[in-house]
């Protein structure tokens, strides 16, 4: 009889702990940081992308202190796709990087809202609410987030990163922040290419605005409507 | 109803399984937590493995075999009434099993608490944890509606509360792949029913594992008319599933978009075809429908629990082939184009479980059996007796 006691207690005690997730309420949404005057887009020329350069996933690597391996488990923030169409054998080149999406899948299935998109568009992990539950991995139609597999050493002050979460590209929110331009967009254009033109898709009159309304852009995986922020010329 | 002795050589032998499977589970939490998933098989290609198969597969198993209870409760089948107890408990345990894997594996187990204090309601993950949770709140008073009298009255009620929030708790399991238009071999609104018939399967095959090894330990009867009537039952929920699993293949190779993962798993992709073929079908399916309905099989005890064990194989083979195998194949970026990148695209990825990531995934099954096996000692969960006259066959058996 004590021996069920003991046991029943127990189990209640146990019972409460997997209770407990709904008893608590939730928090607000994420507070406004950006503001939502513009929404900061990237526009690919994949006419002026070549083949076997680099110089964007360096930079990227660089600026954002990642290791810059390619073993399956490194995380690759952006990386260059070589395309060839199976009909024709046009061959293509091109970067892929988190396409900060207005309906972001990842932000969609986050449980913790550690995915989130800010209000200037750009879609970031908050490193302090990922539990590292890899469901926006699984979500991401473009592949473009990593998870951290292994310890990290000597990080840059302004990129926090940390093993156990997912990341992706920022944008080089830092960067933005500062009123500079993604790191990504600098190398290609020190490269000579300027293949890659950042700015405000919400600004009539800037560049990026510009040159999408004249030449046109497309989405990749435009069928799923997500309403890329990053789009590209010559798919 | 009556508690087992819980001290024969079978039980310790049992116990002292579960309790080295869970030690070694959290030996292996430890090296991921310390090391990273580094040491796993796991990648940015293939993310979720061996631990989601088997968590998964526990949590469909969890509110499969709560229809147990279900049948005698929410729809007044007399004959299962004294199976219903064991039942109730089960479901428990199978969850906090699969949960345990879960919340084990994920990247920052340490922020367990963050789960459970910020929600995005529009995450299915995190409309589950209510679910999971609301699941043992339920499962809970229902299972002391069953098992203290003076309450007794309300085990109807509580039955029919468990049933809906079951079905709704497995269409959110199904929910978790069936919402991920990324991914081809997923976005099929047939996963969530699909999965509700899987789970009652996979739960019934570890129900009858469970009453046959339970009366087999404690020397308590086990009438073959039981068996035989339980075995049949869980032969139908085989067929039914089965026949879900052929419709979700049919309709997505109706779609040209899908006809080259579906050729993947079906025809070309090495493990995962294997997999499907030999381990769901054939093996989880087929021969479990043979034992468990020819004449000379269905009712030998050895037979039955033969097709059982092997339903849980199947299913196991099943998710890994729904889990596992829908990431080895590649995201389609350009559809006609081919693909090559540093980050693996274009190819078919590998995935290799390694030895953390096994004993994380058996530890789910170990919590289970240990929670098992106290459960039938310290409350009355199994009947004395599941002697064919000792059980009422009312509402027409047979």
């Amino acid at each position: 009889m004590n021996g069920r006691r003991a046991f029943l207690g127990a189990a209640a005690a146990l019972g409460g702990v997997a209770v407990a997730p709904g008893v608590f309420l939730f928090e607000p949404a994420q507070a406004e940081g950006a503001t939502s005057k513009v929404r900061w887009g990237m526009l690919v020329d994949t006419t002026r992308c070549v083949e076997g350069c680099t110089a964007c996933v360096t930079a990227c690597n660089r600026e954002n202190g990642l290791s810059g391996g390619t073993r399956p488990t490194d995380a690759q923030w952006i990386r260059k796709l070589e395309l060839r169409e199976k009909a024709t054998g046009r061959t293509l080149s091109l970067p892929v990087m988190c396409q900060h999406c207005a309906e972001p899948p990842c932000v969609d299935v986050c449980p913790t809202g550690a995915s989130f998109k800010r209000a200037d568009g750009i879609v970031l992990v908050d490193r302090h609410l990922c539990i590292g539950c890899r469901y926006c991995m699984m979500a991401c139609p473009y592949k473009a987030r990593s998870f951290v597999h292994q310890p990290l050493s000597e990080q840059k002050p302004d990129v926090p990163r940390g093993q156990g979460c997912v990341e992706s590209c920022t944008l080089c929110v830092q960067r933005v922040d500062r009123g500079e331009r993604p790191a990504c967009v600098e190398a290609c254009k020190a490269e000579g290419r300027d293949a890659l033109l950042f700015g405000d898709l919400k600004d009539p009159q800037s560049a990026i605005s510009r040159r999408m309304r004249e030449a046109g852009a497309k989405q990749i995986r435009a069928d799923l409507a997500l309403d890329t922020g990053v789009r590209y010329q010559g798919i | 109803m009556r508690e087992i002795e819980g001290r024969s050589r079978g039980w310790w032998a049992l116990f002292a399984l579960a309790a080295a499977l869970l030690l070694a589970m959290l030996a292996a939490w430890h090296a991921m937590e310390s090391r990273g998933h580094v040491i796993t098989g796991m990648t940015n290609q293939v993310v979720w493995g061996l631990p989601h198969v088997f968590a998964v597969f526990l949590i469909l198993a969890a509110s499969g075999v709560l229809n147990v209870a279900s049948v005698a409760s929410a729809f007044g089948k007399r004959f299962y009434k004294p199976l219903a107890p064991l039942s109730g408990w089960l479901a428990i345990v199978l969850l906090a099993g699969g949960l345990a894997v879960l919340g084990l594996d994920l990247g920052r187990s340490d922020r367990l608490v963050v789960a459970m204090t910020h929600y995005n309601f529009k995450s299915i993950f995190a409309w589950n944890m209510f679910l999971y949770s609301g699941f043992f709140a339920i499962v809970g008073v229902y299972l002391w509606t069953m098992l203290d009298r003076t309450v007794g009255g309300y085990a109807t009620s509580a039955g029919r509360v468990a049933f809906v929030w079951r079905l709704v708790l497995t269409t959110g399991t199904g929910s978790i792949f069936g919402f991920l238009v990324a991914r081809e071999a997923y976005a099929s609104a047939l996963l969530a029913p699909t999965f509700i018939v899987l789970s009652i399967a996979y739960g019934m095959a570890i129900y009858l594992l469970v009453i046959i090894g339970a009366c087999a330990g404690t020397g308590r009867p086990l009438g073959a008319g039981v068996i035989e009537r339980i075995g049949r039952l869980l032969g139908w929920l085989v067929l039914a599933a089965l026949y879900f699993v052929a419709v979700f293949h049919l309709t997505n190779l109706y779609l040209a978009k899908q006809i080259g993962v579906e050729r993947f798993l079906l025809v070309d992709g090495g493990v995962y075809t294997w997999l499907f073929w030999v381990g769901q079908v054939l093996l989880g399916s087929v021969v479990p429908l043979v034992l468990l309905w020819a004449p000379g099989t269905r009712v030998n005890r050895a037979a039955v629990s033969l097709a059982a064990l092997l339903v849980v194989l199947g299913g196991l083979a099943q998710m890994y082939v729904t889990i596992v195998g829908a990431q080895a194949w590649p995201l389609d970026l350009f559809p006609g184009y081919e693909m090559r990148s540093s980050f693996f695209d274009g190819v078919v990825h590998p995935y290799a479980p390694s030895l953390p990531e096994a004993a994380l995934a058996a530890g789910g099954f170990a919590l289970a059996l240990l929670g098992t096996l106290l459960g039938v000692k310290f409350l009355r969960l199994l009947p004395a007796s599941l002697a064919d006259e000792a059980l009422d066959p009312g509402d027409g058996a047979r």
